[in-house]
């Protein structure tokens, strides 16, 4: 199962998915994206626009690294990936 | 009757101020943190609504059925799949005269209106106003608007004519440069008649529910096109019809105050820069009274700010042939106000307005006096009684 892991931020809006371990089955970061919108309703408009490209102040992170394809969430990830989503630091 | 409290949308969040004994007392009343850029009651349920900027996260509507006391995210509003529109030229390239498609996403929510028969518009950019039969359960792109040929006609179908008449506004949430709705008018005698005015663009009207329209830019002069009596290109800061006598309109635009007291057919150049009045973004209408409207102007587009650090607002009574400057408890030292489109409303003899240095003024007598209600609020966007 992958491990997801949340700015607090995103726990602000969806409580749903603070305070408890998110492990998901899913073999991309687009997967990922759409088994948290299934726990949580609405979750994927605020990472992702309508046309499902991550949005431009929003970092996913596969382990250590940033995503690769913002556009069709396509990295893989596996059983023992940790995936960590957060707002980008844009400066200020 | 006169509605006791008045709905703040502004850059850190949503305020209510209500009437306490004989104080007005804002209070922070939802979304900290996020840009509230229009806050406004739907008349026919209650509902308050609020178009929200959420930065890292997307513009999203929000709205409260208690007054505000809880808020969730409503239905929200997507452009769909194969909506495209051509980009207007982009003034940070050198020569673009590339004719550039792009995918529309919702870039910013920036007006919501209601209809007399129910239905809620919410203006956007990229340039599409969405429509609620359902009360606000779910929302669709109009269609005929969107496809316009003043905006290269239908591009799901095909590339259209390549050509776009709707400008950009840097108004974005991410400082995109595209065109935006952000003036959105129901006539309270027939709510089938809507008129929309987009940056920049001009004025359209639909008079079939939203089925077709047409430009209402007749008498609109230009500054800043070859031709000043163009179609299209115009840049109406805001547009307001009065609502006990909406052939009377008004229109605070780029380039001066212009006034239509036959509907919009035709526009009339009410300015009087000696008197300050021509540059500004708001203007409320009277709304029993036609002829009678108010602006906050400033200084120029090219400074965007009170006039000789002295704050004032200008009425009317004669359809703009002449403007008291209206002074009497506004700051006239040091004063840089600046009055965004929708910060300005009217509400019989009450008048408020709000600025993006955070200070909202509050007048009951007609603009004849005014009181500071707040100093310290974070730049405001909308400002709606309700």
């Amino acid at each position: 199962m992958t491990k997801v892991e949340l700015t607090t931020h995103l726990h602000a809006f969806f409580p749903v998915l603070a305070g408890r371990e998110l492990l998901v089955e899913a073999s991309t970061v687009a997967e990922v994206i759409d088994r948290l919108e299934a726990m949580a309703p609405g979750f994927a408009f605020y990472v992702c626009d309508e046309r499902g490209r991550l949005r431009r102040h929003v970092n996913v992170f596969v382990g250590d690294e940033m995503i690769a394809d913002r556009r069709r969430l396509s990295d893989p990830v596996g059983p023992d990936s940790r995936v960590f989503i957060a707002q980008a630091l844009s400066g200020g | 009757m006169q509605t006791t409290s008045i709905l703040l949308g502004t850059r850190k969040g949503t305020f209510i101020v209500r009437r306490s004994e004989d104080r007005w007392v804002p209070q922070l009343s939802g979304h900290a943190g996020a840009g509230s850029n229009f806050v406004a009651r739907d008349p026919n349920t209650g509902t308050l609504w609020a178009a929200l900027g959420h930065g890292h996260w997307g513009a999203k509507l929000s709205r409260s059925t208690d007054d505000g006391a809880t808020w969730e995210d409503a239905a929200q509003i997507k452009y769909p799949e194969g909506a495209r529109y051509i980009a207007p030229p982009d003034p940070t390239i050198e020569d673009d005269t590339r004719v550039r498609y792009l995918d529309a996403t919702v870039l910013k929510l920036w007006i919501l209106a209601f209809g007399g028969d129910g239905r809620i518009y919410v203006g956007t950019i990229p340039g599409g106003l969405f429509v609620s039969r359902d009360g606000g359960e779910s929302f669709e792109l109009n269609l005929p608007l969107w496809n316009h040929e003043s905006r290269g006609g239908d591009l799901f179908a095909g590339d259209g004519s390549g050509r776009t008449a709707w400008f950009g506004t840097p108004a974005s949430e991410g400082g995109e440069f595209a065109p935006g709705i952000h003036s959105i008018v129901v006539d309270p005698r027939r709510p089938e008649r809507i008129l929309v005015a987009i940056s920049t663009a001009g004025v359209l009207e639909s008079t079939d529910g939203g089925q077709s329209w047409r430009s209402r830019n007749k008498g609109l002069m230009m500054d800043y096109l070859p031709d000043p009596d163009a179609e299209w290109g115009h840049d109406p800061h805001y547009v307001e019809l009065c609502a006990g006598d909406p052939d009377h309109m008004w229109q605070q635009n780029h380039c001066g105050v212009f006034y239509s007291s036959d509907g919009a057919a035709t526009w009339s150049k009410v300015s009087q820069p000696e008197q300050g009045v021509h540059f500004g973004f708001p203007v409320a209408v009277d709304p029993r009274e036609g002829r009678t409207a108010w602006v906050v102007p400033g200084k120029a587009d090219a400074q965007r700010m009170a006039i000789d650090g002295g704050l004032f607002v200008a009425r009317t009574t004669d359809g703009g042939r002449s403007w008291q400057a209206q002074r009497q408890g506004l700051p006239q030292q040091n004063a840089y106000d600046v009055v965004y489109r929708h910060a300005l409303a009217c509400d019989g003899d009450r008048l408020a307005f709000g600025s993006t240095t955070g200070n909202l003024y509050i007048s009951e007598d007609r603009g004849e006096h005014w009181q500071t209600v707040a100093n310290n609020l974070p730049p405001i966007y909308s400002v709606r009684f309700g």
